[in-house]
């Protein structure tokens, strides 16, 4: 297993490490519910030093992007950034990405740890006929991210000569952080609420990961696992590779639009015109279901609708913060209406459910 | 964390951490500390669900008999024992906090008929067994 920069770390505080696309990785400090209500309530620290981080330099850079991942690259903003996916011909995910646009036409693309492997590969077979450069720098860099409302006072205490309110949702910076130059921040997280992520010179990352720890002690902010992560996101409403996207489900049906740009100027791209198809013809929907029932759903556990099985939870979880169990799930259309009440079988036994749109919670979504 | 203390000898253990006693002419069944702590990483609140047979079932050994949900999984019971479910304590099912407090006594799940009066013999580990067995599963 691959070990973070951050692992002894974790050692030293306690966590509970486990296995997670081969890294060693913290899953909880302590109790994972009063993770997720830390981060809901005040602020938490995340190790992502496992997730994948690519440069594509070169001077086709946006080109090559937009002909293999499904947003339209060549139209986000300088200094913005934009929820992508890989996906293949027919339509279903590799992965779901972040695309950073920097100035000059350069592009940082963060993607799973599961399948950093499978993306670079994939980037790498369709760079034919592009001048690019695709720079795995997953090994180089460090990745910590602080999610809460107090995150940007934490921060902000770290940070030289930059005001973080002038950083919007979405947008990312180079600033000096901890007296380290150019650190590249992001307002991005994975949780629903105010939060940042930084990405620290591998052999710095311990230090900064101690400055925030320290700046953030008497803000109550703590370290979060990846436990309480699958809940924070689950709850904000977003997807998870190998639950709500993978080689079967896709992001139209799981109602990731936002994230795919069938513009005609940014020409043909590998997946759109199986996702076209899909657009025009959708069967199912990723929706949400809240129950009161002390059965917690998990993925693939069935929906029924009385007799009629009409989808299976993608992902569920128990959400200390709208204080029921909680699911996404596909559900066949016409059984996708908020309000709607069906039906989870564990194993036989119904336990009633309500269908809502997603998020349950969110302070970034309008 | 694993506890440093012995286990209680007076019952035998399975692999999937379940213990049996001996208790008159019946034997009681429950979960093993190690397996509670593994559900609810010592937070009680951490355990959501747990679902008892009803008494008349006839179990083989290994047969699952219920199930236990945390915040995190569900895990099947197996019975370490066969024979024939006499008694379910049902209290659990409303009060899981009571396997966190006392998985040896007061948190027994069911009470079964052996089908063979040397059930004792079959597979099952004593508590020193058990103790190496656990360490050997550490990586």
């Amino acid at each position: 297993m691959k070990l973070t920069a951050l692992h002894d770390v974790h050692e030293r505080l306690g966590a509970k490490l486990i296995d997670f696309g081969g890294w060693h990785m913290p899953v909880q400090y302590g109790p994972i519910l009063d993770e997720v209500t830390t981060v809901r309530t005040k602020a938490g620290l995340f190790d992502l030093g496992h997730m994948g981080r690519v440069h594509v330099t070169g001077k086709d850079a946006v080109r090559y992007v937009d002909s293999i991942a499904t947003n339209f690259c060549a139209k986000i903003p300088t200094s913005a950034i934009r929820y992508s996916l890989f996906c293949r011909a027919d339509g279903n995910p590799i992965d779901d990405i972040l695309l950073y646009k920097e100035e000059g036409g350069s592009v940082f693309i963060v993607v799973n740890a599961s399948n950093t492997a499978a993306d670079l590969a994939w980037m790498r077979e369709h760079t034919k006929g592009f001048d690019v450069r695709v720079h795995d720098q997953t090994d180089e860099l460090g990745m910590i991210a602080i999610q809460g409302q107090v995150s940007r006072d934490v921060l902000q205490k770290l940070v030289e000569g930059y005001d973080l309110g002038q950083l919007g949702y979405y947008k990312f910076t180079f600033a000096t952080v901890c007296g380290i130059p150019n650190m590249r921040v992001s307002r991005t997280g994975y949780t629903g609420e105010l939060g940042y992520e930084l990405y620290v010179p591998q052999r710095e990352t311990a230090r900064v990961w101690n400055a925030l720890s320290e700046a953030g002690k008497s803000h109550g902010v703590a370290p979060i696992g990846l436990g309480a992560r699958d809940i924070l996101r689950l709850e904000a409403g977003m997807p998870l590779y190998g639950h709500e996207i993978d080689a079967t489900h896709n992001p139209i049906e799981a109602g990731l639009n936002f994230g795919v740009s069938f513009a005609p100027e940014k020409g043909d791209w590998i997946g759109r015109a199986a996702l076209e198809r899909i657009k025009a013809n959708p069967t199912q929907r990723l929706i949400g279901l809240t129950t009161d029932g002390p059965r917690v759903p998990r993925q693939g556990t069935p929906v029924f609708r009385g007799a009629e099985q009409v989808g299976a939870v993608a992902s569920g979880g128990v959400s200390p913060t709208i204080n029921k169990n909680i699911a996404s799930a596909f559900v066949k259309l016409g059984c996708d209406q908020p309000g709607l009440g069906l039906e989870i079988d564990f194993k036989g036994k119904r336990q009633a459910c309500t269908v809502q749109e997603l998020p349950f919670f969110s302070r970034t979504r309008k | 964390m694993t506890s440093k203390t012995m286990r209680p000898d007076d019952r035998k253990y399975s692999e999937s951490h379940e213990w049996a006693k001996q208790d008159g002419d019946a034997v009681l069944i429950g979960i093993t500390d190690f397996a509670v702590a593994a559900l609810s990483n010592g937070n009680d609140s951490d355990l959501v669900y747990c679902d008892l047979p009803e008494t008349g079932r006839d179990l083989a050994q290994g047969e699952t008999f219920g199930e236990i949900e945390s915040v995190k999984a569900v895990s099947d019971l197996n019975s370490p024992v066969a024979g024939e479910v006499i008694e379910v304590n049902h209290k659990i099912e409303e009060h899981l906090e009571i396997l966190s407090r006392d998985p040896w006594n007061e948190g027994w799940m069911i009470r079964v008929k052996a089908a063979s009066k040397t059930w004792a013999s079959e597979k099952l580990m004593n508590a020193a067994e058990y103790e190496k067995y656990l360490e050997s599963q550490k990586h």
